[in-house]
């Protein structure tokens, strides 16, 4: 009993571990030239103890690697106010922070955590924003995140994507054995990462549901590629495809209702949108060339889909009403695996430019195509449903990263795991409330 | 009388030894006759058994020399970049497999894989491309479809790990198994 005791002990503690090693560090390679310098002073703690999380410490870091923010070091803040008279304007201006940071968390019950924050501009000597936050204490980096987003949407106009979540498959390299693939969830800064699925065989293409309350994947579990979804909340798992060869690339629709999916269950692989209430299946490209990896415009009227019948891939655009299809792009030889941005008006895709990959952006009004990224071998980008910045995997050294970089290409960050590779972001929606 | 009731008894006896021998004399012709069916009968069936041990032993030998070749032609065939042409050399090491497929029922799995360039669902179908190209190869020389599954695992299952063409082409590859 005893031995069983510990067995169990030490199965949870290297479980533990693995999920320690999962976790994403983030590097800042490259902000903008002229970041908004702004003081984040530690919170006033109302409570017993140490409080649950250092909530000044995630919304500063959230600022700063949005790359658009220089926070001030606590170490240079000639005072730590935590309430309007406290502030002395001069304090602030002598090391030259544009803005001022405040606030109070408190604890009820040792379970309702409330953060009350006050956002102040230094020169005009004027309070701009002031509000809460609450919620369960264990959601005290969420609450965090949201007061991240406030204040971020109250100085540059863009609303905030902090308090949002990112998907990706991290893979442990086992030597002489099968790697483990583990579908991992973990907020926007790689923070708490949990542990969605584990499997012996490859898990890709982790996608989310318009509500962010379901996801979908692919899994080899069946020692085929098969689509699942799975609700987020009880983990409750549904497989949705099992037919004869491709089961790949699920995306759902806008309206949350239908999923465009590769299958090649006809002969070549070709998209087709499923009902998800009828599971029905409508075939949507009928080429013997390859048709793979579709995504919704926002609108949901079209989808757009990486197709070599030009003899390159490249991406074509599906008009659900007419049925006519399009080319698209036509820089380059390799353009793939779009993913529109949330106003429709341009997109990302995977850019092949002297022999390596890059991630590029497309406007799809002006249809010019830019460059974003230096590294190579770049895939799989996400963008962040504010706009703001796109995540995607990429290489160092033999070990696959994530990294990110910004619309403009101005600013960019590496989010490297402790251990093993990570591939495949997928960027959540916006949260609702208490999600 | 007398004489020729003697004369009758040894006529009777000769009869009857005469008879008795004959019988026994037919007797013996007849054994002989079973015995040399049956020799023959052993000898043809020695014969059949020599035969077809000679054929199985020969079948044997072509069974081991076709396993052989296999086992030498290995169960890997590799393409170029972006490619789901079969090259000579793969379709060398693939006739190796069709033949010795051919002299039995076993099914096969063709599993497809890609380098890691490019984006993973598109080289998921480039794997698959691979699979069924190797697949057509064989069923064009004889092996039923139904025979033969495919299955893609893209980049996800690289053999070696870390960039250059030296570990992608040892990636670009259909495993059968």
């Amino acid at each position: 009993m005893k031995a069983i005791r510990v067995f169990l002990l030490t199965a949870w503690a290297l479980f533990l571990a693995h999920s320690v090693r999962a976790e994403l560090v983030i590097e800042i390679t490259q902000g903008m030239d002229n970041p908004t310098a702004i003081a984040v002073a530690p919170f006033d703690w109302a409570g017993a103890g140490t409080p649950p999380e250092d909530v000044a410490q995630v919304i500063e870091n959230d600022l700063a690697r949005s790359g658009q923010f220089a926070p001030v070091d606590r170490g240079d803040m000639l005072a730590r106010p935590t309430r309007q008279q406290e502030i002395f304007y001069r304090d602030w201006r002598a090391i030259n922070s544009e803005y001022l940071l405040i606030g109070r968390v408190s604890v009820t019950d040792s379970i309702q955590m409330r953060i009350e924050y006050e956002l102040y501009d230094v020169n005009r000597q004027v309070r701009i924003l002031n509000g809460y936050e609450e919620g369960h204490v264990r959601d005290a980096r969420m609450l965090s995140h949201r007061v991240a987003d406030e204040v971020y949407e109250t100085l540059t106009g863009v609303r905030g994507a902090f308090a949002t979540r990112l998907l990706y498959v991290a893979v442990e390299r086992v030597p002489g054995e099968k790697s483990v693939y583990r579908l991992t969830m973990s907020d926007s800064d790689g923070a708490r990462p949990v542990v969605l699925l584990e499997s012996r065989e490859p898990l890709l293409a982790p996608s989310w549901s318009p509500d962010a309350k379901h996801i979908a994947y692919v899994s080899f579990e069946t020692s085929r590629p098969a689509i699942f979804r799975q609700e987020l909340a009880t983990g409750a798992r549904e497989q949705l495809t099992n037919f004869q060869g491709l089961n790949g690339s699920p995306a759902w629709s806008p309206d949350g209702r239908r999923m465009a999916m590769v299958l090649s269950k006809d002969g070549s692989p070709d998209i087709y949108v499923m009902d998800l209430g009828s599971k029905a299946l409508t075939r949507i490209t009928r080429h013997y060339a390859i048709d793979t990896e579709p995504t919704w415009s926002p609108d949901g009227r079209s989808i757009y889909f990486t197709s070599d019948r030009g003899g390159r891939p490249q991406i074509y655009r599906y008009d659900m009403a007419s049925g006519n299809t399009e080319r698209v792009t036509f820089e380059g030889r390799y353009n793939a695996r779009a993913r529109l941005a949330q106003d429709g008006r341009s997109m990302v895709v995977v850019h092949q430019s002297d022999g390596q990959f890059h991630i590029a952006l497309q406007d799809l009004v002006s249809k010019r195509l830019f460059v974003l990224t230096s590294t190579d071998l770049d895939e799989s980008p996400s963008i962040a449903p504010n706009g703001s910045m796109v995540l995607y995997a990429t290489k160092s050294g033999d070990r696959g990263i994530l990294a990110a970089v910004s619309v403009d290409g101005g600013v960019k960050f590496r989010l490297p795991s402790r251990e093993g590779d990570v591939r495949e972001p997928a960027w959540s929606p916006f949260l609702p409330r208490g999600q | 009388m007398k004489q020729l009731t003697v004369a009758g008894k040894m006529l009777t006896l000769l009869f009857a030894a005469a008879f008795l021998v004959a019988c026994s004399s037919k007797g013996t012709r007849d054994d002989d006759a079973a015995a040399e069916a049956a020799a023959r009968a052993a000898a043809e069936r020695a014969a059949a058994e020599r035969a077809a041990a000679e054929r199985a032993g020969s079948e044997r030998a072509e069974q081991q020399r076709l396993e052989e070749e296999v086992a030498r032609v290995g169960n890997v065939f590799y393409f170029e970049f972006d490619s789901s042409t079969l090259t000579s050399q793969a379709q060398e090491s693939l006739d190796a497999h069709i033949a010795l497929l051919r002299t039995n029922d076993r099914t096969v799995r063709l599993e497809g894989h890609t380098d890691e360039r490019g984006t993973r669902e598109y080289n998921m179908a480039l794997g698959e491309r691979r699979a069924n190209t190797v697949r057509d190869y064989m069923v064009v020389n004889g092996i039923p479809s139904y025979r033969i599954e495919t299955v893609s695992y893209g980049e996800e299952q690289p053999v070696a790990y870390g960039s250059g063409e030296a570990n992608w082409s040892q990636n670009r590859r259909v495993e059968l198994k």
